[in-house]
């Protein structure tokens, strides 16, 4: 759509940038604050320069909780598009079914963060949990409040069960803007099912595809409410990801440079990761 | 779509989401003494104690109140400042309009473990601290960008003619976007409005930061009783259990819109 050029747009988007700008500038700049210099209280502060970020740069605990959090946002990732991609296309187009599965398949997206964590937690226990019992009386041995390996897989299982429907929603959205004729006249030429996916479906999936890693990224690199609830980062530290490593240091140690510090260099991480994908949707956008 | 192995995938899926749901729900009608005593699938000693205690004491009921006013507030001040927003972004260029899209969106991608402290720090020092407001405009940091970007993708769906045309018909601007767009992106708006109070609904780390008692949400009682009383799982599934019901009861309104909203009226 051309838009017409009309500086008086700007009044119609100063309330938004006034709310927004008292949330965003004076927060981070507080942060700034704390991540240049040391403070003893009293609102007394000491030039510090870049001493908190080399310090969180060189340590050994940042450098493991951003592997830790890279390798479960790939995981998670790796599961929940295919996984998403799959459920869309078998879902039901028409009939009265859809809503029934719309609905049910929305449900865990409007649970609140902590009520997730109970419930997996709940749900895991080894001896009374469904998931725990069942696994512990088919003979595999499964504790994930003592087993690293098993605390993954729940967390990762608990965000493929979480949001891989906001992939189905996204998918879907994209597949029931395909109109009949093009499945028609695929199935007169005699196209393979794969083709049909390669060449009609996956096209029309590629935006909303884009938006859904989008908002998969973003929200499961800032996770912190159900990991920590489900395991509190436990056992030791194997499930500690960022933001909990942040709460930690931040509200646990109060200590507030090396936590400004590291606030900084996470949101720039984000941010630039964000930034390309972004700017690879918009560029398809303008296509 | 007659194929019968077609089912097989979207029910299995289902299925999925369902157990860990219906592991909460059976272990609310259960007594502590036989949730500890081992597990049972189906509650064999049935109660409703675990849900009285919620009705009768009011530091339970009083968190759901506390949350929903907050909620409520936030879904109101970010679809009331984002429409106006949302118009400009789809129908007008202006000097640094991009750039000003992507800042907003950024706020989207800030940790709230980010800003938790400072968050804190801020209300206190404005005494907003324990109010329903602070904990509204502070969940606006991440809920106005996505309502804008939510609306500028349903509005710019609105072919530019319907302005065109209003305006020669002598509406004024206030006229013309109250009496005419306004109900003619009202799906948007629905789908706009579940969001916010989708992603105000289910945040905690801020709402919890935010308060202490008077606007302390559901969610932060049910962390304290978690951690105080040792092993009182009944009452906390009971707990989650209802927290469930908002959600479901707002996604029934929005069934139709839903997906559509998801791909942010972009499809």
């Amino acid at each position: 759509m051309n838009k017409t050029l009309n500086q008086k747009a700007w009044w119609l988007v100063a309330p938004v940038l006034i709310l927004v700008a008292f949330n965003a500038f004076i927060p981070l700049m507080t942060v700034v604050n704390y991540a240049f210099q040391e403070t003893f209280g009293n609102n007394e502060f000491f030039w510090e320069g870049t001493t908190w970020f080399e310090q969180v740069l060189r340590s050994d605990r940042f450098h493991d909780a951003l592997i830790r959090q890279l390798l479960y946002t790939g995981m998670i990732l790796a599961i929940e598009v295919p996984l998403g991609i799959g459920v869309a296309l078998t879902m039901p187009r028409k009939g009265p079914w859809v809503s029934v599965c719309l609905v049910l398949m929305a449900l865990p997206l409007l649970i609140p963060w902590n009520v997730v964590g109970a419930m997996w937690n709940i749900f895991a226990l080894p001896d009374i949990g469904l998931l725990g019992h069942t696994l512990n009386s088919m003979g595999i041995d499964y504790n994930f409040t003592r087993q690293p390996v098993a605390a993954w897989m729940t967390t990762v299982l608990m965000d493929v069960w979480h949001w891989t429907s906001l992939v189905v929603l996204l998918c879907y959205a994209g597949l029931s803007s395909i109109p009949d004729d093009y499945y028609q006249a695929a199935h007169i030429d005699g196209a393979s099912r794969w083709a049909i996916f390669r060449y009609i479906q996956l096209p029309k999936m590629k935006r909303v595809l884009t938006i859904a890693i989008l908002l998969r990224f973003m929200d499961s690199f800032m996770i912190y409410t159900e990991p920590f609830v489900l395991t509190g980062g436990g056992p030791g530290n194997t499930t500690t990801f960022l933001s909990i490593d942040l709460v930690k240091i931040a509200l646990g140690q109060f200590d507030l440079g090396p936590a400004a510090a590291m606030s900084l260099i996470y949101f720039l991480v984000v941010l630039l990761i964000c930034w390309v994908f972004y700017t690879l949707m918009m560029r398809n956008e303008e296509q | 779509m007659t194929h019968p192995r077609k089912w097989l995938i979207p029910t299995l899926y289902i299925l999925f989401l369902m157990l860990p749901i219906y592991g909460l729900l059976a272990m609310s009608f259960k007594t502590t003494g036989e949730i500890l005593g081992g597990f049972s699938f189906f509650p064999q000693q049935f109660t409703l104690a675990n849900y009285k205690v919620i009705f009768t004491d009011p530091t339970w009921y009083n968190g759901y109140i506390n949350s929903i006013i907050y909620v409520v507030l936030n879904t109101v001040i970010s679809v009331t400042v984002a429409l106006p927003a949302a118009y400009a972004f789809s129908r007008y260029r202006f000097l640094g309009d991009k750039h000003l899209f992507f800042w907003l969106l950024t706020n989207r991608m800030a940790p709230p473990a980010v800003f938790a402290l400072p968050f804190f720090q801020l209300y206190s020092a404005i005494g907003l601290f324990d109010t329903h407001i602070a904990v509204a405009l502070a969940h606006c940091l991440f809920n106005i960008p996505l309502t804008v970007w939510i609306l500028e993708g349903f509005m710019s769906g609105v072919p530019k003619e319907l302005d065109e045309t209003a305006y020669l018909d002598g509406y004024s601007f206030p006229r013309f976007f109250i009496r005419i767009f306004i109900p003619t992106i009202a799906a948007g708006i629905g789908v706009a409005m579940f969001f916010c109070f989708m992603y105000s609904w289910v945040e905690l780390l801020l709402a919890k930061t935010l308060t202490s008692v008077d606007a302390k949400p559901i969610a932060a009682t049910m962390t304290r009783t978690a951690s105080s009383s040792g092993y009182e799982l009944g009452l906390l599934a009971a707990a989650g259990s209802l927290t469930i019901i908002p959600g479901a009861i707002v996604i029934y309104f929005v069934r139709n819109y839903i997906a559509k909203g998801f791909a942010l009226g972009r499809v």
